[in-house]
């Protein structure tokens, strides 16, 4: 029985590609899945683009396939990326632009459309409102300040550019497991309304669109934890998926981490609403009958995923500017440690307030306290601390006030409480963004929806 | 007794818009009986009421000895607006594993992990 092979990629923008090497190398990959946009990543792209119009796509794409593309193309290793963020088109001229300057061929495929935020009065006037999907509020709140609106595309396209010979699918916002359910569907020919082997590829392409997270790192466990092995050399998930969609999900030889029954349950849970009904563009995964069989070395099969009709409407994530915070951070020694952080605290929040600061809120976290559990942290020892660090948050309207927040710590080196020191220095203050989830009829996005082929040859 | 949720189960969080959501998952089938009755929507609503300000939502997944909690409205609107130092919600899996939960004596004895770790 046919199989294919497919890896993990990045799982975020920043993560490392160095574990994909071993997946490509040793790995016996067909496809690599990779997921560069998280939901607020596409704003960090549209300040970039901002600054430079040509620079709306994740800037690891072409230091990532500089580096694997040598590996993979002699081995016919095939690479769908959401890094073309908001501007899939940028993104394919900057790598083509990158591989025809070191002589490489590829054919470099770009899916757009998905981008929405310029077609949002024609949208109302189609007849959709954008209402937030929560709390059903007007999108007028917001549309002055709205910096991305993108709609979840899902597999076709990728499925598609794949079927016009793409060896490289550069994609902006998709579903994640569609960067996965793509490749599948173009090698098995599934249809689109085969909701039982769709749901088992969204599952292997849930489990894989976050790298490590489904091979033993981030394993959130007491102690256990510690016996995960070799994180320095992680091998990323891989899925070996049979035509009737059951998966293996397992890893390169020789790499670390650990694909097991608790493992890859922890990832099958991760960032998922309701289990028996997650929502897809191209069909409703329930987990509720699905099996993970632990195989052993380092191997678990995934079968049974329930699946049903795709909705009918797709999801649209926006992002709108909604104010800045301002933080710093400082630290005290013993003795008295938490209660001079506290007077410190005191006395910013007196100096804000004299000098007519105008803040709507302010939070203050005790690192190494409690910052993380709350009250659940075990605090009986706060008046006896070594050291404790205090980090100060506020919430303003007005970025000068976010970027002058840390001229109100230094004075107190010479004029505060004693035994201060690791004053991080005056931060910038960080701009704060709302998102705006909506639902949109899934044929005014999909008749936009366009997938090109460039060869570099 | 009380015994620490830890000891019993394992979980990881994350976030989606204004949600934090934690799967909670059982080392066995055993402890998988005492989470499911012990560990109610309710209970975690108490444990997480200065986080979270919506409701808790939980559906159990027999088939993978699991639970899973959705926290509505609480991460301070999304994560790119928190203020907190984990904007991301990451470490609430932990801050569930903080939880005491009442086991009978004789069911505890009965409990694969707890044997292992009186061991």
């Amino acid at each position: 029985m046919k199989t294919v092979r497919i890896g993990a990629g990045l799982g975020f923008y920043g993560d490392s590609w160095l574990p994909v090497r071993a997946s490509i190398e040793r790995g016996g990959v067909q496809y690599i899945g990779s997921d560069h946009l998280a939901e607020l990543t596409l704003a960090i792209l549209q300040k970039d683009r901002a600054r430079n119009p040509g620079a709306g796509f994740t800037r690891d794409l072409v230091p990532m396939l500089s580096a694997l593309w040598p590996l993979a193309q002699p081995r016919g290793v095939k690479f769908v990326l959401n890094a073309g963020g908001l501007d899939p088109l940028a993104a394919r001229a900057a790598l083509a632009s990158a591989f025809a300057a070191n002589g490489w061929t590829a054919r470099i495929a770009a899916v757009t459309g998905d981008d929405v935020i310029g077609r949002i009065d024609e949208l109302h006037a189609a007849g959709e409102p954008l209402a937030h999907l929560d709390t059903g509020a007007d999108i007028a709140a917001v549309r002055s300040r709205l910096v991305f609106a993108n709609a979840y595309l899902g597999a076709k396209p990728i499925a598609d550019a794949l079927a016009q010979g793409a060896d490289i699918v550069l994609t902006g916002r998709v579903a994640d497991a569609a960067l996965f359910l793509g490749p599948l569907v173009h090698e098995f020919g599934w249809a689109w309304d085969d909701w039982g082997r769709l749901a088992q590829g969204l599952t292997v392409g849930h489990l894989l669109e976050c790298s490590g997270q489904g091979s033993g790192g981030n394993f959130g466990a007491a102690d256990a934890w510690a016996q995960i092995p070799d994180l320095g050399h992680i091998g990323y998930p891989i899925a070996e998926v049979s035509e009737d969609g059951s998966a293996v999900i397992t890893k390169a030889p020789g790499t670390g981490g650990r694909v097991d029954f608790d493992t890859v349950r922890q990832q099958l849970l991760y960032e998922v609403h309701d289990p028996h009904r997650y929502v897809s563009p191209d069909v409703v995964l329930d987990m509720g009958t699905l099996t993970l069989a632990d195989l052993g070395g380092d191997r678990v099969a995934v079968k049974g995923a329930g699946g049903r009709p795709r909705p009918e409407r797709l999801k649209i994530l926006a992002g709108y500017e909604d104010g800045w915070m301002g933080s710093s951070v400082v630290g005290f020694c013993w003795p008295d440690a938490f209660r001079k952080a506290q007077a410190a605290v005191a006395l910013v929040r007196q100096s804000l307030q004299e000098q007519r600061v105008p803040i709507d809120e302010m939070l203050v976290e005790y690192l190494g306290l409690d910052a993380f559990l709350g009250p659940h942290a075990d605090v009986s020892q706060r008046e006896d601390l070594n050291e404790v660090w205090v980090r100060v948050a506020v919430r303003t309207q007005d970025k000068r006030h976010a970027d002058g927040l840390g001229r109100h710590f230094p004075w107190l080196a010479l004029s505060g409480p004693p035994y201060m020191s690791g004053f991080h220095g005056v931060t910038p203050g960080s701009q704060l963004l709302g998102v705006w989830p909506a639902l949109v009829a899934r044929e005014l996005v999909e008749t936009r929806v366009d997938v090109s082929l460039l060869e570099v040859a | 007794m009380k015994v620490l949720l830890a000891r019993i189960a394992h979980a990881r969080s994350g976030d989606k818009a204004d949600r934090a959501d934690i799967g909670l998952f059982a080392y066995d089938a055993p402890s998988y009986a005492v989470i499911k009755r012990e560990v109610t929507a309710e209970r975690v609503a108490a444990h997480f009421a200065w986080l979270a300000e919506g409701p808790v939502e939980r559906y159990p997944l027999d088939n993978i000895l699991a639970l899973k909690f959705v926290l509505n409205r609480a991460l301070q609107g999304g994560a790119a607006r928190s203020l907190r130092s984990d904007n991301l919600g990451k470490t609430i899996g932990a801050a569930l594993l903080r939880m005491q939960i009442d086991i009978d004596p004789v069911e505890a004895a009965g409990l694969p992990r707890l044997r292992a770790q009186a061991r």
